[in-house]
């Protein structure tokens, strides 16, 4: 049995804290973000802060980093030093560094002067010293043991290159704390060890790292505690040797999940979908593939292999140059993914923020969006009285948290958002739907929820294909896992006759 | 160390051999345009444009946009030229001081009201624009001053020259202009203020988190601007000897579509003041060689916009894209199977 370290002061060393946190609260207007937090960082040391989405883990990174002060009554120390009051730029003085999410680099701007750009600060006109610049800049990408061009412009680098640049940026501050938001969400397998490489290096230069991520296997590979946060209170910190992530998935929810792997397909059945020879120069090449209807196949491989690109192509909007795509046994011609939605296909795409939702119009019309013909009345006007029902009978069966439907849907939480986009395409009444990594950015709890949404709609007889990056994610939840490398599907498991680790080993290898 | 300077972007590149294959047939067709009284000529006349593109590229750079600064440069020709009457005459430093105050002042003004009350800079520069305009229509009654003082109306010549065509002159304005030009690329490339401003339009939200002080770059995007054409409106009253209330109305769409034909990015982030100078020179050079050829003067516009449609069009980026999509067609002649 796991319980709270910090419940129990006498179990550890109460060494030297280089943050200590103590009754940190927080509220805005009505809302109680944060109520009596404790948390603590020793230097050197790697914590994960865990949580689900809105549980105020941002709100503490901002208390800490000095963008909120916190209600009176709290206790924040840095060094044994009182650091009530700091604002962020006192903050970055002491040595405390956040790396968000969007990593707030300047595109435009050559990867020395984004390292380097707290040089230019200050409100004198000063000359800028690019030599001065540059060299700081190779000094500290030389320390962190990467190579990147230091006059490429930040827009034309990788994700991953990005955060490695917003980390730089952040330690030639003399940084003793770096937080990391959610800093593997879009990075590859591949690129991730590269990145938990390089936190385990500032560990050993004694600078603490506070690690935010959704992917627990990575929170316990690299981690030496963790504290939890559920709903705005403080659950507490624990070591995580002998933590599993489903113990962890309960503390953070306060709920308990189950993870099994679907039974064995029993194989019977015509495809719904059948593809043959698909082949796109450069993407994709040979692709032989059939889904059943109720099957749930999952699509897994590194990112790069043409995952996103078949995916694409099914939907019409990507023109195969070889081979034939069949519907329920009839070659489908589309030269544009309005041909795809008229033939019953639905993509859920990988960049909901972005492509999935039209985030400051109302939930009601996201939901209509793909459906507005169906809608007219005689008139031929939109009916708001059949939009009502649809969007009502939607967001019922799929259980979205709403306050009104005519609210933005960049109102609603992550998980509540991928609802709104399976709701937007399941309107249309699909035959077979493709979901392109429908978790990313969306907690456990959430993601349980989705994932049994998907099963029900199997149950029902649609043919399910799940792309995903993260093993495990397709491994729980698919009937059948392929793996593409290079553009090619080179393997194909069943999830009830193979262990988890020898498809993740196939996949990273 | 050039290392932070752009190096020679495709846009300026691209400008150049335009600008040059330009040259090259108004050369051939014409016996007027390769001479230097009219490439002298064309630069006197161009100067004022320059110097509002400049402080035009400031505020594109900084993420925002401006219409009002052409009528806002009348507006402070008419404040400068009455303030000079009123005290008698005073003189270049007086004139030069007085177009730079004022002009800040104008600039301020838009910077205050998007700064502070956090509206858009396109909607608060059109509504400036005609607040300006017609302040000064109603004050004017749309009358002209013609006694300007003799020091601002006489010609300055720093360089002349006799030549078979006649009299080549460089003017002030010119001078003028290359300082301006100077002082902006100063601002934007060596100073830290400057690369605050690139920041600011790259990424806000970065460089609000970084603590730069969203409202100082504000003012100093759109002062700078107004100083710009406070200066530039000083040039044309000495250049044209007159004060006429609309002599620069329209004259800001000419200079935004050249700025941004130079490659500065609206929306901030990007631009270079070799581009914009680039951008005004096609546009220029294509007007004088049409005039030199003997064109309609009502067909100048068209053509002028045709260019800029074209030279946008058939930009790096725009042809790079073209060509993955050739390349793409090429390698899969027919889709028979598809079918």
């Amino acid at each position: 049995m796991h319980t709270p370290i910090h419940s129990q002061p006498g179990d550890i060393d109460p060494g030297p804290w280089l943050l200590r946190l103590e009754h940190v609260s927080k509220r805005f207007g009505g809302v109680q973000a944060l109520d009596d937090i404790a948390f603590n960082v020793r230097p050197g040391e790697v914590l994960c802060l865990a949580g689900e989405n809105g549980c105020g883990k941002s709100t503490l990174i901002k208390t800490v980093s000095g963008v909120h002060a916190p209600e009176p009554g709290a206790v924040m120390q840095w060094d044994g030093q009182d650091m009530l009051g700091i604002d962020p730029a006192r903050a970055r003085e002491l040595g405390i560094q956040v790396i968000w999410q969007d990593l707030a680099l300047f595109p435009e701007m050559s990867v020395a002067e984004n390292i380097a750009f707290e040089r230019n600060l200050g409100r004198r006109p000063r000359l800028v010293k690019t030599a001065a610049m540059r060299a700081q800049a190779a000094e500290i990408l030389d320390s962190l043991g990467v190579n990147i061009d230091l006059d490429a412009r930040v827009a034309s680098l990788s994700i991953a290159n990005r955060q490695l640049v917003a980390i730089a940026r952040a330690l030639i501050a003399n940084a003793r704390l770096v937080f990391m938001d959610e800093p593997t969400a879009s990075l590859s397998r591949h690129e991730t060890e590269a990145l938990i490489d390089i936190v385990r290096r500032l560990s050993a230069q004694g600078i603490a790292v506070v690690f935010v991520s959704h992917r627990l296997a990575e929170v316990l590979d690299i981690c030496s505690r963790v504290t939890v946060l559920r709903d705005g209170c403080y659950v507490g910190t624990y070591s995580t040797e002998g933590m599993t992530q489903s113990r962890l998935t309960e503390l953070m929810t306060g709920r308990q999940f189950d993870y099994r792997t679907r039974p064995a397909p029993t194989g019977d059945g015509e495809p719904r979908l059948s593809v043959r020879g698909l082949t796109r120069q450069g993407e994709y090449r040979d692709i032989d593939l059939d889904i059943r209807p109720g099957e749930i196949v999952g699509l897994t491989g590194r990112l790069g292999a043409g995952r996103t690109e078949l995916a694409l192509s099914l939907f019409g909007m990507r023109r195969p140059e070889r081979g034939q795509i069949l519907l329920d046994g009839r070659p489908l011609r589309m030269t544009s993914n309005r041909d795809a939605i008229r033939a019953g296909i639905a993509y859920v795409s990988e960049d909901r923020l972005s492509l999935g939702l039209v985030q400051q119009q109302a939930i009601a019309d996201n939901i209509a969006i793909t459906v507005l013909g169906r809608l007219l009345n005689r008139a031929g006007l939109l009916s708001p009285r059949r939009q009502t029902g649809l969007v009502a009978d939607w967001i019922r069966r799929l259980k979205v948290k709403v306050g009104s439907p005519q609210d933005p849907v960049s109102s609603l939480s992550g998980g509540n958002q991928q609802r709104i986009v399976l709701a937007k395409w399941l309107a249309t009444e699909p035959r077979l739907l493709i979901l392109d990594s429908p978790t990313v950015g969306v907690d456990v709890g959430a993601r349980a929820g989705i994932f049994e949404i998907v099963a029900e709609l199997a149950a029902q007889g649609m043919a399910i294909l799940l792309i995903s990056d993260e093993t495990p994610e397709v491994y729980f939840n698919a009937d059948r896992v392929l793996h593409m490398r290079d553009g090619r599907l080179v393997e194909s498991f069943i999830p009830a006759h193979t262990e988890l680790e020898r498809i993740e080993e196939a996949v990273h290898a | 160390m050039r290392k932070f300077l752009p190096r020679l972007g495709s846009t300026e590149l691209w400008l150049i051999a335009v600008i040059a294959v330009i040259c090259g047939g108004l050369a051939l067709t014409t016996d007027t345009f390769l001479t230097l009284v009219n490439l002298l000529d064309l630069l006197n006349y161009s100067a004022v444009n320059v110097i509002f593109a400049a402080g035009l590229l400031v505020v594109l750079v900084a993420g925002g946009i401006d219409i009002s600064f052409a009528v806002a440069a009348s507006v402070v020709q008419y404040l400068v030229a009455t303030t000079l009457l009123s005290l008698g005459g005073g003189g270049w430093v007086l004139g030069f001081a007085l177009s730079i105050g004022f002009g800040a002042l104008l600039g301020a003004f838009n910077a205050a009201l998007i700064h502070h009350f956090r509206i858009i800079s396109i909607v608060v520069t059109i509504a400036t624009f005609n607040l300006f305009f017609g302040l000064l229509m109603f004050f004017t009654d749309g009358v002209s001053i013609y006694n300007l003082p003799d020091w601002l109306v006489e010609r300055v010549v720093l360089f002349e020259h006799e030549t078979a065509n006649g009299w080549a002159e460089l003017t002030l304005p010119v001078a003028v202009m290359a300082v301006v030009v100077l002082a902006t690329w100063l601002l934007l490339r060596r100073l830290n203020l400057g690369r605050q401003l690139f920041a600011m339009g790259d990424n806000p939200e970065a460089a609000r988190r970084l603590g730069i002080g969203i409202a100082k770059m504000h003012y100093l995007a759109y002062g700078w601007l107004g100083a710009c054409a406070g200066i530039a409106g000083l040039m044309q009253m000495h250049y044209a000897q007159e004060v006429v209330p609309n002599a620069l109305y329209g004259r800001e769409l000419d200079v935004l579509a050249a700025v941004v034909l130079g490659g500065a990015r609206l929306g901030g982030g990007r631009g270079t003041l070799l581009g914009a100078v680039l951008g005004l020179a096609l546009i220029a050079i294509t007007q004088n060689g049409l005039n030199l050829l003997g064109i309609s003067p009502y067909a100048f516009r068209m053509i002028v916009g045709a260019i800029i449609l074209i030279a946008i069009c058939m930009s790096g980026e725009t042809l790079d894209v073209l060509r993955t999509r050739l390349a793409r067609r090429r390698a899969a002649p027919r889709q028979e199977v598809l079918s």
